[in-house]
């Protein structure tokens, strides 16, 4: 019987079939249920990697060892782990190697929109796009045989809505695969000058047959109904697609790299009209242009964002959806943004922040949401690591003065990611600065997932923690400090002493998730009318439970869960917390 | 026949759960099944909407906007947001819980006050109902997504039974009992 899976899940399941032995990958979001779906199988050896380049090294190289092996990641993980992408693919692979790439269009968690199907192009690796949750499990199979056919790693794209889509998906029995022996052979193994460039000739090779794999492969699927219009798509594009026009004919692309310029020929040969419907980067219009094939694409179609059903149907016939609310005035509706949860460490410690009007240089996790409104106290947020690094980018341009009025933020798993280096060249460019590490003992916005800094492996267990107070001091680090960032006071007066202090300073931010099965807050804050002068300073923290309606300050019981850090804010003791 | 329903709430209210039900529960009358779900930041106290779609074949996994057969909003405001999906026709369910948006806490929006006249003038076909009570009366407020389902079953052509298995399998473990009783009263509400 057919079971409902998400995508990622049906890709995990596809690595359990194919044998796969080993799975090192870092969470993002839209591509970390795959690996969170893998931990369950104990057949497979899984970890949390520090981040996405050591992951794609240890997967590659128990590919090299000869175990099957897989890597996933997100969209900009990728860049992170472009360098062992590119010089794997000359290397290729013993046993089979997978790497799982989600993109996110319209950037539902995503701090860009960028298109993985230009790194597989520029990484000469062949690369796959299921559409549903079954061709991702069938895809993610076939990806190992044609690893090892081609000696190549194989991507695979998928995207926020394949991920995040559960449908039907048959499963199968895990075929056991033996370890392949393992020869020493430094010209394939060993990526020096002569012998990449013996390599980068093979590779070159390689798309040449993968080409001709592609045209008759049964990944593309040419289906000729209607010969006034086709259709060529690939990924969730395609179903949106087949939607609008169930009777086109249609070209679905399952291999996005390298395309099949005969196949794309011997299509547009049978069809009079082409679409090309691909979310983001033209790609595929641009072969089928280069090509001569005359196709329509984004000059109706946006780069930008992600597509819909009605879009494409409103491009191709201008068709207007029903709506009840045609003449109503949306302006009005207030946007409803993300915002940190009731009892989130991190609300203290952005109120803190915001209260000493410092420059913050901020990171990728949930506590970018300190950026938004009320506590709106980030100042930039480029990538993950960057909230370090970036700091010693205003040292460098604004000079140590202006570091008295300048802090550092980022989470544990991301200070652990690509935080370290960043603190060292502060330390060893005698930059000064403090940094605050945001430590709430879990990876938060991707779900919950452990790191080093909390000492638990993958499956929930003991492992060896890292002592952060030890790496800081080893790394020349000298001033470190823990506050509890619901002691608004302390952590005020710690943050201000070390801003002061011209040398490099580490305070450790640590309480926490609230969402953690281990936190248990109880009890409800409320509000005594009595001694309420309806300052609002509660309503400052931006805490979704508070608000004033009424002409008075009122705690929702539903949302409230105990926290108690507007206890901590109020001046005139008119929040008291009763416990249940 | 294929049955588009769109969920809409606000992120942690459980609407990703109410999503699998429906899933569940149309999967095992062995209907071809869809579901969208939302992860990562937009989880976090924003807007979020899912989608389930069941039927013969079932091709987009994301209803387009005016199709939907059903409309199960978990709070006011995001009724009104997202009813751009429901058909004409269709069926809105939505609770009359109001939760501020931080553009409303922050005094830089007001809340709309007449958002049940609205949709009642609007949409034929609406079931307003104070499910965070009801959830409260089942034994907690985070039973509002099985008072909604409850609602949305007795309109629906899959059986009760089907529904209450469904439910105790996808509910937690230690929620299941909370969750039928909330369930039952969902699914008695008129």
């Amino acid at each position: 019987m057919k079971q409902l899976l998400l995508a990622n899940e049906a890709v995990a399941r596809g690595l359990y079939e194919a044998g796969v032995k080993v799975v090192s990958s870092y969470p993002g979001t839209p591509s970390t249920e795959i690996t969170e779906a893998v931990s369950k199988y104990k057949e497979i050896d899984s970890e949390w990697a520090p981040n996405e380049k050591v992951a794609l090294e240890v997967a590659a190289t128990s590919a090299i060892a000869g175990a099957r092996s897989f890597c996933a990641m997100k969209h900009v993980g990728l860049n992170v782990a472009a360098d062992p992408l590119f010089t794997m693919s000359y290397i290729g692979v013993n046993a089979g190697l997978l790497i799982a790439v989600a993109d996110d269009p319209g950037m539902h968690s995503s701090q860009n929109e960028q298109d993985s199907r230009h790194y597989a192009k520029a990484s000469k690796i062949i690369m796959l796009e299921p559409s549903d949750s079954q061709e991702a499990k069938d895809f993610t199979k076939v990806a190992y045989d044609i690893s090892e056919q081609f000696d190549t790693p194989v991507l695979l794209r998928l995207s926020t809505r394949v991920s995040h889509s559960q449908s039907l998906t048959s499963f199968e029995e895990r075929q056991e695969k033996p370890l392949n022996s393992y020869v020493k052979n430094t010209q394939k193994n060993v990526m020096m000058p002569a012998m990449a460039r013996v390599k980068h000739e093979i590779i070159e090779k390689r798309i040449e047959e993968q080409k001709e794999f592609a045209y008759s492969s049964n990944l593309n699927k040419m289906e000729i109904k209607d010969k006034k219009v086709g259709f060529i798509s690939s990924g969730i594009a395609f179903q949106y697609s087949k939607e609008v026009m169930p009777d086109a004919s249609y070209l679905k692309l399952g291999i996005s790299y390298p395309l099949s310029e005969k196949l794309l020929k011997e299509f547009a040969s049978q069809v009079e009209k082409i679409y090309v419907i691909e979310e983001l980067e033209p790609i595929i219009e641009e072969t089928c242009k280069a090509i001569g094939i005359n196709v329509i694409g984004k000059e109706i179609l946006p780069i930008t964002g992600e597509y819909s059903v009605d879009l494409i149907r409103n491009r191709i016939f201008g068709n207007e959806p029903f709506n009840y609310l045609s003449d109503y005035d949306m302006s009005k509706v207030p946007l409803r943004p993300p915002v940190m949860c009731p009892g989130c460490p991190h609300r203290g410690l952005f109120y803190a922040l915001k209260k000493l009007k410092l420059t913050v240089t901020g990171d990728i996790g949930c506590y970018t949401l300190g950026a938004l409104d009320p506590l709106s106290s980030i100042d930039t947020s480029i990538c993950m690591g960057s909230g370090i690094s970036s700091l010693h980018g205003f040292n460098k341009a604004r000079g140590n003065d202006f570091m008295k009025k300048c802090v550092g933020v980022i989470g544990d798993s991301t200070f652990v990611h690509s935080g370290i280096t960043g603190l060292i060249d502060i330390v060893y460019n005698r930059g000064v600065g403090t940094v605050i590490v945001l430590d709430n003992s879990i990876t938060g916005m991707t779900g919950h997932q452990n790191n080093p800094m909390n000492g638990l492996d993958i499956s929930g267990n003991a492992t060896t923690q890292i002592d952060i107070e030890l790496l800081a001091k080893s790394i020349g680090v000298r001033r470190v400090k823990v506050i509890d960032p619901f002691n608004i006071k302390e952590s005020i007066s710690v943050i201000k002493e070390e801003v002061e202090t011209m040398e490099p300073s580490l305070i450790i931010a640590r309480r926490p998730c609230a969402l953690l099965k281990t936190v248990k807050y109880t009890g409800k804050v409320y509000v005594n009318r009595e001694k309420c002068i309806k300052c609002k300073a509660c309503m400052s923290i931006g805490c979704l439970a508070i608000s004033f309606k009424n002409n008075q300050i009122e705690i929702d019981e539903s949302l409230c869960n105990g926290c108690g850090l507007c206890i901590n804010v109020c001046k005139f003791n008119a929040l008291v917390k009763k416990e249940e | 026949m294929v049955k588009s329903i769109v969920i809409a709430g606000v992120g942690g209210q459980g609407t990703l759960l109410a999503s699998r039900l429906i899933g569940e529960a149309a999967t095992s009358k062995g209907y071809d099944v869809k579901v969208s779900e939302v992860h990562g930041m937009a989880q976090r106290g924003g807007s979020v909407i899912t989608y389930v779609r069941y039927g013969d074949e079932v091709i987009s996994p994301i209803i387009p906007l005016g199709e939907a057969d059903v409309l199960i909003a978990f709070e006011q405001l995001e009724a009104l947001r997202w009813l751009k999906y429901l058909k004409k026709g269709g069926l809105l369910i939505s609770s009359t819980q109001k939760i501020d948006p931080m553009p409303v806490i922050t005094s830089k929006m007001e809340y709309p006050d007449d958002i049940v006249e609205v949709l009642s003038e609007k949409v034929e076909n609406c079931i307003f109902i104070d499910a965070l009570s009801l959830a409260v009366k089942a034994g907690s407020t985070k039973a509002v997504n099985s008072i909604l389902i409850g609602r949305m079953a007795k309109d629906s052509d899959i059986d009760k039974d089907t529904w209450i298995k469904a439910l105790k399998k996808i509910a937690p473990l230690k929620f299941i009992d909370l969750n039928i009783i909330a369930f039952e009263l969902g699914y008695n509400f008129s």
